[in-house]
């Protein structure tokens, strides 16, 4: 294989690569260039320097933004990692010796569900759940005396909602996820642990999660960039788009308004830089814990 | 499934991966520029002219097909499919006539006017319609004169302008030039089940007061008095409560309003506009309304369960195939708030709505107006209004006709109101972050603080904002 793996390589990847520049790397160029325009999303293009960025940090509906994905990166791979932690273990049993509760294969499939169904859907089966009169499923459960629930309709609530069902969409796959991870720690382990007479928790908290370390690194990397963009469910299900009031307004909404509703590319293609340096530092961030961590 | 996740993962291999999905996915920002990126010095493509004549006004080519482009919403599509094509098709029978139709106009047909493939009419409507005064000043939209000059289709000696409702052509006029037809004559009022009334010796009332002693006996018989959904309907109140600072301070206060006048929303007829629909909020709303739909919240009242709910007068069509037998749509216009009102409590907010407009820069242009001369035919028009239980801004094309109980009721309500009809604001379609900003404003004021100041002033610090911001094109009215 040594020999002639470059003409190999390059004529594999020569196509993507064109590809990806032409259709993702172009496009940044472009979002870049355009940040300093006012431009309409229609017309003559004009450049305005830094004017675009200067009313980015005095705009506080950006700001609430920032937090509100902030908020989502920081709870959604914790809440997420945590349930699919339990559940893989409970399937598994940590690769112990008997393999997880009865039915586990069953249950893997379940949990899986979620994953296998389009955004779009979940976001529009999750309004009717939250739904604010008695037709909602959760009003439906309470007793009358405490409903309505505003659910999506409360500032307090809303963007929490929101994650929940983030979680409840990402669960599954972490779930398979950590199990293949479980699935590959030496079986030797856990018997040398239960030969010294460990308990579940012990185990899980001194082998398991050591040794999977590695897998939920990777986790958090992806369900950070999943909370850097939850467009889909805030479009779909938040009162008026981002509220009430911009209490579920993201960035990735934020950039969809400017360019497409307010005919502000200029100004939504600055937010988009924001973004992008965002994402960019979160990943750089990542990766540098990542390489400390390793080995 | 676990091979999906072979358990020998390669950590540093997937973390990298994961960096390159972070650059891919960052979201949107990819997207944006793909879509409206496009092209920006494109020219336009070569258009199709004809010879003018008498029977060719506009020069249409009479060989070049045309592209239309409805909006698939309230008004439905079966106007264009089934009596504006067939009329088009009759006169130019070797042009052929692609139509599409789509409830996402400006995702559709942005990216579509960038890259120089507009199609030549289109209908700009909808949630998700073109901010058109951009479209206006992009230079995207065919100036209209010749087609208001031109002959009327089907109406012999008289130019179409002539044959049109006063101040439909206004509406769709960017500093002076006729851009758009404003099709569809929208009356707003207080929409409720006639019958229901009817049974309970309910009727609509006049004065404030009485309108609030009506809510609360509406109330006491375990209806909901009053409602609009908070969602994705907010706009609908916005209407109310400016329609009311019209009432009491005459049409002006509108005007200053869309002319972006410093202190218009601070004006004492907004703040207690403001004030007495709060009220109406605090006592007479179900809570649960602000996170519920539309469509949600006319099942409600088409389940006699909501009483009086602030609609446009496309809500009978919209909702014909769920109003049950018995139910009766009619309109009433908003009660005077104050006893020293401007205008009288039969006045009416009244305006020609829906944007139908020519892409300057598409194949055929000329074919596009040539389209909208058709729709703008009495023919045209009284189909229309069969179809879609709407009426036309072509004058009297519905007279004579039988139509239904609630465009009846919005028509008398019209001959009541005589000379005192409004039309209204359009700082909405001008600017429609202040008009997103009036949603979650009026939101607030309804279902949470009540408090009328709080709502002025916050919508005159929008209004400023807008203003003062040199990137949005600025348009005036008198």
């Amino acid at each position: 294989m040594r020999h002639g793996k470059y003409p190999f390589i390059i004529g594999f990847l020569a196509v993507p690569v064109a590809l990806y520049g032409t259709f993702v790397v172009a496009a940044y160029i472009q979002t870049f260039q355009l940040a300093f325009t006012s431009w309409s999303g229609l017309g003559p293009i004009t450049y305005n320097g830094f004017d675009n960025f200067e009313r980015l940090w005095n705009d506080d509906l950006f700001w609430r933004s920032v937090g509100h994905n902030l908020y989502l990166l920081i709870l959604l791979p914790i809440i997420t990692i945590a349930i699919a932690l339990v559940f893989a273990f409970l399937l598994n049993e940590g690769g112990g010796m008997h393999r997880g509760v009865r039915g586990s294969k069953f249950y893997r499939v379940i949990f899986f569900f979620p994953q296998l169904m389009a955004l779009a859907i979940v976001a529009v089966i999750f309004g009717r759940v939250f739904s604010t009169d008695e037709s909602g499923m959760l009003n439906g459960l309470f007793p009358d005396s405490w409903s309505p629930w505003l659910f999506l309709a409360d500032e307090r609530w809303a963007l929490t909602c929101i994650l929940a069902v983030m979680v409840w969409q990402a669960v599954g796959f972490y779930v398979v996820l950590f199990s293949a991870g479980m699935g590959s720690i030496e079986r030797e382990v856990y018997e040398a642990a239960a030969l010294d007479g460990a308990s579940r928790i012990s185990v899980f908290f001194k082998i398991t999660i050591p040794l999977l370390w590695g897998t939920l690194q990777v986790a958090w990397v992806y369900l950070g960039i999943a909370a850097f963009d939850a467009f889909a469910l805030v479009n779909i299900m938040s009162v008026d788009r981002g509220g009430p009031d911009g209490a579920t307004s993201v960035l990735s909404m934020m950039i969809y308004r400017n360019a497409f509703e307010y005919s502000q590319a200029g100004y939504a293609s600055a937010i988009g830089v924001a973004l992008f340096f965002l994402t960019l530092t979160f990943a750089a961030l990542t990766l540098r814990v990542t390489r400390r961590e390793a080995h | 499934m676990s091979e999906i996740t072979s358990s020998d993962l390669d950590r540093r291999t997937l973390l990298r991966r994961a960096a390159a999905v972070g650059l891919a996915a960052t979201p949107a920002v990819g997207m944006l520029s793909a879509c409206v990126g496009g092209g920006t010095e494109e020219d336009a493509p070569e258009q199709a002219t004809g010879e003018k004549s008498a029977d060719n006004p506009l020069g249409v080519d009479p060989k070049a097909g045309i592209e239309v482009l409805i909006f698939d919403g309230g008004l439905g599509t079966k106007y264009a499919t089934d009596v504006d094509i067939p009329l088009y098709n009759k006169k130019w029978p070797d042009s052929k006539v692609t139509y599409s139709a789509t409830q996402e106009v400006a995702t559709v047909v942005q990216p579509r006017i960038n890259a120089g493939d507009a199609p030549d009419m289109i209908n700009n409507s909808g949630s998700k319609l073109m901010d058109f005064g951009a479209v206006v000043n992009a230079g995207q939209a065919q100036d209209l004169t010749e087609l208001f000059a031109a002959p009327s289709w089907d109406v012999a000696g008289k130019t179409v302008a002539e044959t049109l409702v006063p101040g439909a052509i206004e509406q769709g006029t960017y500093n002076g030039k006729p851009y758009a037809v404003n099709y569809a004559y929208t009356v707003y009022g207080l929409w409720h089940n006639k019958a229901l009334f009817a049974k309970n010796g309910w009727t609509p009332p006049e004065t404030w007061a009485d309108f609030t002693a009506l809510l609360d006996r509406i109330k006491a018989a375990g209806i909901t008095p009053y409602g609009y959904a908070g969602a994705n309907a907010a706009y609908y109140q916005v209407r109310a409560i400016l329609t009311s600072a019209g009432k009491i301070g005459g049409e002006q206060v509108l005007k200053d309003i869309d002319n972006l006048k410093p202190g218009a929303w601070t004006n004492d007829a907004v703040v207690k506009a403001a004030a007495a629909w709060a009220e109406v909020g605090k006592n007479y709303i179900d809570k649960s309304f602000l996170g519920l739909k539309h469509t949600e919240v006319q099942l409600r009242q088409n389940q006699d369960k909501l009483a009086f709910y602030p609609c446009g007068s496309w809500l009978e069509n919209e909702q014909a195939k769920d109003t049950p037998p018995g139910f009766e749509y009619a309109l009433a216009a908003y009660p005077s708030v104050t006893t020293s009102d401007a205008l009288p409590a039969s006045a009416l907010n009244a305006a020609a709505g829906e944007i139908y407009f020519a892409a300057a820069k598409s194949k055929n242009p000329r074919g596009g107006m040539e389209y909208l001369r058709a729709m703008l035919a009495k023919e045209a028009a009284l189909g229309f209004t069969k179809l879609t239980k709407s009426l036309t801004v072509v004058a009297g094309a519905a007279d004579g006709v039988t139509i239904s109980p609630g465009l009846t009721s919005a028509n008398d309500a019209v001959g009541k109101a005589g000379k005192d009809i409004f039309m209204g604001y359009l700082f909405d379609t001008w600017y429609k972050k202040l008009d997103d900003e009036s949603r979650v404003a009026t939101n607030d004021l309804m279902f949470k603080d009540y408090d009328a100041q709080k709502f002025a002033e916050r919508m005159e610090k929008a209004a400023q904002a807008v203003a003062s911001d040199a990137s949005v094109t600025k348009f005036t009215r008198s």
